[in-house]
């Protein structure tokens, strides 16, 4: 933590804060008790999607307050919330198939590559790309291309053609999960196992034990981690 | 005095960097051995905060009058309750439903979801949230699910590692919901399309984790928490669930016995309303932000133990609250992501904690609180750890040993979140080990309930990290994510089921009432409101946290 201050720009007025601080806690340093903006502070919930400019710039600049951190002239906005449309349907009822997700967000077809969108993330993710995936059909690209989104809206909230690319995501990652990723065999005889009743014994015949030999049976118990 | 910094790293901590690099190719192929029972309650004893005399005290009202609790939950539980009965006019109930939900993370969306699959209209259910829909210590988890469903494991495995890691004091009925569930949660992610990583034939990739003694994380990355979030959250909206956001319970109502709704407060107008409902579920999540005995914290911004505070006044039984996890890794350098989480996955894949020296120290997957005692002692008594810019200190995790082990490009592939996070702010955990110290993790106890999620108090349930007795003193890795699923599922079911045979109650503060005049009776004279609601981090506050820890 530096000792020097900056100036940061909240909303336009300015504040002076130490250096070396998250745009998050410049924030808070300044006076605001964070209701918007402000989720799990670690990078992983997409709360506090920030646009800023800087001193001298004419470029808008996004980025999320919690893993940025704030540097002298910034002009700072949060952007707690995108009204964008999230399309409802029923998962069963639909497929996989090459236009699903055409159909239920027809809006993905107005793409005009511009690639706005990834010049947004501040994940770094290839949104313009995912899209083009989607137009193509290839859902599996488009869900392992989108799978670091953390549905910040920051894509959405730049696109010139109003795709709600993190919806869209949304879609691809669940098609895949439910349709197209090979499910797991020693899954489904685990189960089978468990409708027969199996290990209801065994774990019955422990919470019986008295406290010595369960701890015993425990600090003796065979250890296989290793690959 | 400007410091000069490499890669990241100031240049007086790249000579301990250059001591780990060293020994690192001798490190990989070193077999250590997990410690005894005795070794185990040495280091506990001796270095766990937990065990640190003079940070609990023994509760003074409530249906747990007498039991030990950190200072800092002792002074919500024995505060004024937020809303003043006088005040308030309970005639106009602006909602009435068959199923309230206070907390919108995890449990409570999983509890909503398989509350309409017992056959509950949606619009008969209400989520009521703090923040956002998913705002959760849920969307931050990383690891990983423990399911024992690989080939060479089974649930009785599963449940022996529970227990024991929970030092054998969780409540065994509810650790046999937990593991006996675990394939059948997994099984129902399946179907609603969360990725968990697989191996080509399908098979899920299943990897350990501290006091796990077969490999069974799934995990989707290091996003794990949050690729199963916002795939419940998704399927709670097309089933059209409705989410009052931004509007945490302050209080709960009751007939004088039973649970009957609920007091909201919209935190930006301040505005109450009065929800009736047959069944409430607490689904609020644990108390990392009140940062028990000064501690950074890897929790959520909302992480303020409302639930509790809930429960206790309408007189629900806590348990195991003595005891908080302090996860062993959380960033300790820099500054900004001071104490957030570096996931267990990071050890898990093979990376080790290496002291100043760069000399291994401990076995790397002992259960949390042992790994995290084994941290301090190596930092507070043997004088081996390293010492940040700001004062910190920390012990070095291996990272760079994955890349060695697994192959190049492992960490960014598997390990996205984590990378990322170091690197904006400079740092490269694929080249360069980073910097990790014990942070308050987990609420280990809770409010007490039945393997039904039943609270014992008539119309309340609870599921998730609010809820106790599933982990007993020490909750293993991957078991978090699996409790959400577990307890939300069942007290969503039981709530459903009360609400079914249930008719609307009478709604009053008499609990209030009664609570108020309990804190008379035992001499509590307090201007502490409760619950708190959210943490304030204004002004200097923003920084002393990073500051003031004592080690």
């Amino acid at each position: 933590m530096g000792k020097n201050k900056i100036s940061v720009y909240i909303m336009g007025k300015e504040h002076r804060v130490p250096e070396g601080l998250t745009i998050m806690k410049a924030l808070e340093y300044a006076g605001y008790r964070l209701i918007r903006g402000c989720g799990c502070r670690a990078g992983f919930c997409g709360a506090c999607a920030t646009i800023y400019r800087k001193k001298g710039d004419y470029k808008l600049y996004t980025a999320l307050a919690c893993q940025t951190t704030a540097e002298n002239g910034m002009y700072l906005t949060q952007l707690p919330f995108i009204p964008a449309n999230k399309s409802e349907y029923d998962l069963e009822k639909i497929r996989a198939g090459p236009n699903t997700i055409l159909s239920i967000y027809p809006e993905v077809a107005r793409c005009v590559a511009c690639n706005t969108c990834t010049k947004a993330c501040p994940q770094d993710i290839q949104v313009m790309d995912y899209i083009q995936a989607v137009k193509r059909g290839d859902i599996t690209r488009a869900a392992d291309l989108s799978f670091n989104c953390l549905q910040c809206g920051l894509c959405t909230a730049r696109c010139p053609a109003e795709i709600k690319q993190y919806h869209v995501a949304q879609l691809a990652r669940r098609l895949h999960g439910r349709y197209l990723a090979i499910k797991s065999e020693p899954l489904s005889k685990r189960i089978s196992e468990l409708e027969e009743g199996c290990f209801e014994n065994e774990i019955d015949e422990m919470i019986e034990l008295k406290p010595e030999d369960l701890r015993k049976r425990y600090f003796e118990r065979e250890i296989k981690v290793s690959e | 005095m400007d410091m000069k910094f490499i890669d990241g790293y100031p240049e007086y901590m790249r000579q301990s960097i250059k001591k780990v690099e060293a020994t690192r190719e001798k490190r990989i192929s070193l077999d250590m051995e997990p410690m005894s029972a005795e070794e185990r309650e040495e280091v506990l004893s001796t270095y766990h905060p937990d065990y640190v005399k003079g940070g609990k005290r023994s509760l003074k009202v409530g249906a747990s009058k007498g039991e030990m609790v950190h200072h800092e939950t002792a002074n919500i539980l024995e505060a004024r309750p937020q809303v003043n009965p006088d005040e308030i006019d309970l005639g106009c109930i602006n909602r009435d439903v068959d199923i309230l939900i206070i907390g919108g993370g995890g449990a409570g969306t999983v509890a909503a979801l398989h509350a309409v699959y017992e056959g509950i209209l949606p619009e008969d259910i209400l989520i009521t949230t703090k923040l956002r829909h998913g705002d959760a210590n849920s969307m931050m988890a990383q690891g990983g699910i423990q399911a024992a469903d690989g080939l060479d494991d089974d649930p009785s495995i599963h449940f022996l590692d529970a227990i024991g890691g929970g030092h054998f004091a969780n409540k065994p009925d509810l650790v046999k919901a937990l593991v006996m569930d675990a394939p059948r949660i997994i099984d129902w992610h399946q179907r609603l399309g969360v990725m968990y990583e697989r191996e080509d034939d399908g098979h899920f990739v299943e990897r350990p984790g501290g006091g796990t003694s077969r490999p069974r994380l799934h995990s989707a990355k290091d996003y794990t928490g949050m690729e199963i979030m916002r795939v419940i959250r998704d399927e709670a909206r097309n089933l059209g669930l409705e989410v009052e956001e931004f509007s945490p319970a302050v209080e709960l109502l009751t007939d004088g016995d039973t649970v009957t709704g609920a007091i909201l407060m919209d935190l930006e107008t301040r505005e109450y309303s009065i929800i009736r409902a047959k069944s409430v579920i607490l689904t609020t999540g644990g108390f990392g932000r009140l940062h028990i005995q000064g501690y950074p914290t890897t929790n959520h911004y909302g992480a303020t133990a409302d639930g509790l505070v809930l429960a206790y006044h309408v007189g629900a039984r806590i348990t195991d609250m003595d005891s908080a996890q302090y996860h062993p890794t959380g960033a300790a350098y820099p500054e900004p992501i001071l104490g957030q989480l570096i996931t267990e996955k990071v050890r898990g894949m093979g990376a080790m904690p290496v002291n100043i020296d760069g000399e291994a120290f401990v076995y790397p997957l002992e259960p949390r609180d042992v790994e995290s005692a084994s941290f301090i002692r190596e930092c507070k008594t043997r004088g081996k750890g390293i010492e940040t810019p700001t004062g910190m200190l920390g012990v070095w995790l291996d990272s760079p040993m994955i890349e060695e082990i697994h192959g190049p490009g492992t960490i960014k592939k598997e390990l996205i979140a984590m990378w990322r996070m170091e690197h904006q702010f400079g740092i490269d955990m694929s080249q360069d080990p980073i910097l990790v110290y014990p942070t308050l993790h987990y609420q280990n106890g809770g409010v007490e309930i039945d393997v039904d999620g039943w609270t014992g108090v008539p119309g309340l349930y609870a599921g998730g990290e609010v809820a106790g007795g599933v982990h007993g003193k020490n909750r293993l890795m991957g078991n978090s994510l699996l409790d959400y699923n577990v307890f939300g599922r069942r007290s969503g079911i039981s709530a459903a089921r009360h609400a079914k045979k249930a008719s609307p109650g009478k709604i009053t503060f008499d609990h209030v009432i009664r609570f108020n005049s309990l804190l008379d009776e035992a001499g509590i004279d307090t201007e502490r409101r409760s619950p708190m609601l959210l943490p304030d981090y204004r002004g200097e506050r923003a920084i002393a946290r990073a500051l003031n820890i004592s080690i």
